[in-house]
């Protein structure tokens, strides 16, 4: 289906590929890989940026695997908030959650490698849930339930049914869990300390602070062919492992002993794991002169904080613009992540390399695509420099891949044959795929909007690199109350951060409870 | 469905479209663009009051955008020399300065518009409760009763850390800071990647930090920004600086080349320049205003340090030994 694969293509070319395209052409001379290569320390970088890649992935892999079970698979009280709770850290910018880790940790774990793994499987345990927990949902109980009535034990039922079925949303998750860990850029830069810079750290330091944009292109496009080949590779593991589902499976209550028992003691453990660092974080903006106060909070609502005295920063204006951003990125990546979906579904074959393609953003260093915007969309009529809407496009070009990678599983496991039934039944082609695809994307569709919005209203590093007219975000805000000499600043720096949470976890709520009464609804009407 | 789904699509464009109008670049012939650095406050401060003046008297409407840190400014400034992101841009450094020259980024001579210095800020509540006098000079931070106590920041990613970086080469000379810094990593400086970090998670002096060192690399007017920004309000500062370990930050303006209104850009810098702008620097932006005739606010004459001899170095200087001095400076304290 060619046509719908025009707009993401388009959106893909514009706003991507051609900025980049134009910036490597602007800026590489002859010498320029040579040189950036032979750089002192970019070994040392280069060999940080993989071994804390791998093992991340592989913890959050670990860590993640029981909360995604439980959410999954069962209902009980207070499901919806675990939700949220688990989702919200993966939303929050990470100047915001590396504070809290910092006033978390032990000391002597500061400026180690350690403390940035704790925050990246800290950060990173949402993506498992949310991946291999929309394929889990839809994995039917029939199946386990035939293979424990042929007597297998539970542990060979994960092995050998479970594991197998769940596997190419497992690749998906390791996937992007290991992009967002390889490129990661607040977290490293605030607990790694000065000694530890991942190759996406490298990259800024260079075109932003030492003028060297050709040295940081160069480590770009390096960073692009690593995670390029690797997204590649691990698609085609999950094309592989598809497998096609019949009816889907439906969550519900812990009967046996055992399961009421794992669920209460996952759930506590998840939201303890999830909710303390949080908790330290909101508790910091009431945090005062050594005492307990509201002050940073009653200012909230304007930007002077002494009479006469202001920052020019506004809280509350700024959640607006934030909001309005989101709105529209969610709208976009929801547009183009859906048709997207679609035609890597539908294509099968050539799919595989669009779904490469929108990952490829995620991959590329926000500061060489900023760069790259300025210098391609500078002639008028096209001068598009300091355009509000640039930033939710930034936005969306972020959050669009999660739409994909959430709907796609899905849209994957749709066994042709129930089309084919729909069709021999006589429903025409468009009521066919109404009536098998449409509702069963729905669900995950409503909540990937939610789950986009949520990324807009926490986008830090595409954002602080695009020129900006009017308004900063809530997270520019965050980072700039929290950048300033005082205590006033940094306590409304931390309510902000608060708010912004409190937000991310509504919306995330919101989505996932509109999935949910879908969900309902379908129920009834089958 | 499809057809729904490209409503969407078109509804978003169309959203997109009509939006562009509120861009500030749109056509009025007296409009013209300030872009600045991430700090610079865009709306509600009397900076911004000042510049509201500016257009009533005027007609001259200043949009205000905001491109980043300094260095990513500079950065974007060089790559669209000739065909600027606005007409006047404030807030380039000596630091940096040499490459925006080198790349014409500005039409004619950039003016000083304000300055600062970079100097190690003491907890005073810390060295009295044990019975230490702060040191006095740069030689004193490598003294057996200072060790463990300063934290800095890394010179190759935060500008007050370059800063004392080539503070302690202004001190040294050329040929013997690499020994100094030899020696302050023997007596246990700690290196993080930001002033955020290094001021509020580890330094103890700041209001509500959990840090526990009492030294740190940080600015002349800190101490001021404590007293400002306290809560409840106070009227003595818990930190001071060192006044000799300072280094001296200055900041230019200019117009830049390739702008449309160059008469209107000129009066806008001739502006920055004058009191009405430059008196309010000092609690906004917590810089020394560069025009001399210009009161100071009296937090600022109390508890602020202007050292009598901080160091410098020229911009060329500065442009021609950067790289080298970090490259060789995280060899010899992160390596």
């Amino acid at each position: 289906m060619p046509a719908l694969a025009a707009a993401p293509v388009a959106g893909l070319a514009v706003f991507y590929v051609w900025p980049l395209a134009t910036l490597l052409t602007r800026v590489l001379e002859p010498g320029s890989v040579s040189d950036a290569l032979s750089a002192p320390g970019l070994s040392h970088v280069l060999w940080f940026t993989l071994w804390q890649a791998l093992v991340s992935t592989a913890l959050t892999m670990a860590i993640g695997f029981a909360p995604a079970y439980l959410l999954a698979r069962f209902r009980f009280r207070g499901r919806g908030a675990l939700l949220a709770m688990v989702t919200v850290p993966f939303m929050l910018p990470t100047v915001v959650v590396g504070a809290a880790f910092l006033a978390l940790l032990p000391n002597s774990w500061h400026g180690t490698a350690r403390a940035v793994i704790v925050a990246h499987v800290f950060f990173n345990i949402a993506v498992v849930v949310r991946l291999v927990g929309a394929m889990w949902a839809v994995l039917p109980t029939d199946l386990t339930a035939a293979a424990r009535t042929l007597g297998a034990k539970p542990a060979q039922v994960l092995r050998f049914v479970v594991l197998p079925l769940l596997r190419s949303a497992l690749w998906a998750a390791a996937t992007v869990v290991f992009l967002f860990t390889f490129t990661s850029f607040g977290a490293v830069k605030l607990l790694g300390g000065a000694a530890n810079p991942t190759l996406e750290v490298e990259i800024a330091r260079r075109a932003t602070q030492l003028g060297d944009v050709d040295g940081a292109a160069v480590l770009s496009l390096l960073q692009l062919l690593i995670l390029g080949a690797v997204v590649w590779w691990s698609s085609r593991w999950q094309r592989r492992a598809t497998v096609h589902l019949g009816a889907g499976g439906v969550a519900r209550t812990a009967r046996a002993r055992h399961e009421r028992r794992f669920v209460a003691f996952a759930g506590a453990l998840t939201a303890l794991v999830m909710v303390v660092p949080l908790v330290v974080l909101t508790s910091r903006s009431f945090r005062l002169g050594g005492g307990w106060s509201l002050n940073a909070w009653r200012m909230l609502g304007s930007s002077e904080v002494r009479p006469g005295i202001s920052l020019g920063v506004d809280p509350l204006a700024s959640l607006l613009t934030s909001l309005k951003f989101a709105v529209v990125a969610a709208l976009v990546s929801v547009v183009i992540g859906g048709l997207a979906a679609l035609a890597i579904a539908a294509a099968r074959r050539h799919g595989s390399l669009l779904d490469v393609g929108l990952m490829l953003p995620l991959g590329t260093s926000a500061v060489t695509i900023g760069l790259g915007m300025l210098i391609t969309f500078d002639t008028a009529p096209f001068d598009w420099r300091a355009r509000w809407w640039l930033i939710p496009l930034g936005h969306a070009l972020v959050a669009t891949p999660f739409v994909v990678r959430a709907l796609l599983p899905v849209l994957r496991s749709i066994p042709v044959d129930q089309r084919a039934a729909a069709a021999t039944l006589g429903a025409s082609p468009l009521r066919a795929w109404l009536a098998v695809d449409v509702r069963r994307v729905l669900r995950p569709l409503t909540a990937s909007a939610g789950l986009a919005a949520a990324i807009s209203l926490g986008e830090f590093g595409a954002t602080t690199f695009l020129t900006r007219a009017g308004r900063e975000t809530v997270p520019i805000a965050i980072s700039r109350l929290l950048g300033r000499a005082g205590e006033i600043p940094r306590a409304q720096g931390f309510a902000l951060a608060t708010i912004l949470l409190v937000a991310t976890g509504l919306i995330i709520g919101v989505a996932s409870g509109a999935a949910r009464a879908d969900g309902g609804a379908r129920a009834g009407g089958e | 469905m499809k057809k729904a789904l490209l409503a969407g699509l078109a509804a978003g464009l169309l959203l997109v479209a009509c939006g562009s109008d509120e861009s500030p670049s749109s056509a009025t012939p007296a409009a013209i663009t300030l872009v600045t650095y991430d700090s610079f406050p865009t709306k509600d401060t009397p900076l911004n009051t000042a510049l509201s003046a500016f257009t009533a008297d005027t007609g001259v409407v200043v949009n205000i955008v905001t491109a980043g840190d300094t260095g990513t400014m500079v950065t974007k400034a060089v790559l669209t020399s000739g065909n600027p992101e606005g007409d006047v841009m404030w807030g380039v450094d000596n630091t940096l300065l040499s490459a925006a020259i080198d790349e014409k980024v500005f039409d004619g001579e950039p003016s000083e518009v304000d300055f600062g210095d970079v100097c190690v800020n003491y907890d005073i509540g810390w060295f009295t409760d044990h019975g230490v006098q702060p040191p006095t000079t740069m030689d004193d931070l490598l003294l057996p009763e200072y060790k463990d106590l300063l934290v800095v920041e890394n010179p190759a990613t935060s500008s007050p850390g370059l800063a004392f970086l080539m503070a302690t080469i202004a001190h040294t000379g050329e040929d013997a800071w690499q020994q100094y810094w030899t020696d302050l990593r023997a007596n246990g400086v700690e290196v993080v990647d930001s002033w955020d970090s290094a001021y509020y998670e580890r330094f103890s002096g700041a209001a509500g930090s959990a840090g526990e060192k009492p030294l740190v690399v940080s600015y002349g007017s800190s101490p001021p920004a404590e007293v400002v920004f306290a809560d409840p309000p106070r009227d003595d500062a818990p930190t001071g600086v060192v006044g000799s370990t300072c280094f001296r930050q200055i900041e230019y303006a200019g117009v830049l080349r390739g702008t449309e209104h160059p008469d209107e850009a000129a009066q806008l810098l001739a502006f920055l320049l004058s009191e009405p702008f430059q008196k309010e620097l000092p609690l906004t932006l917590f810089v020394y205003p560069a025009n001399p005739s210009v009161a100071l606010p009296e937090v600022f004459t109390k508890f602020a340090v202007v050292p009598t001899n901080p160091f410098t170095f020229d911009p060329a200087t500065i442009a021609a030994n950067r790289q080298q001095w970090q490259d060789q400076w995280t060899e010899i304290v992160l390596r």
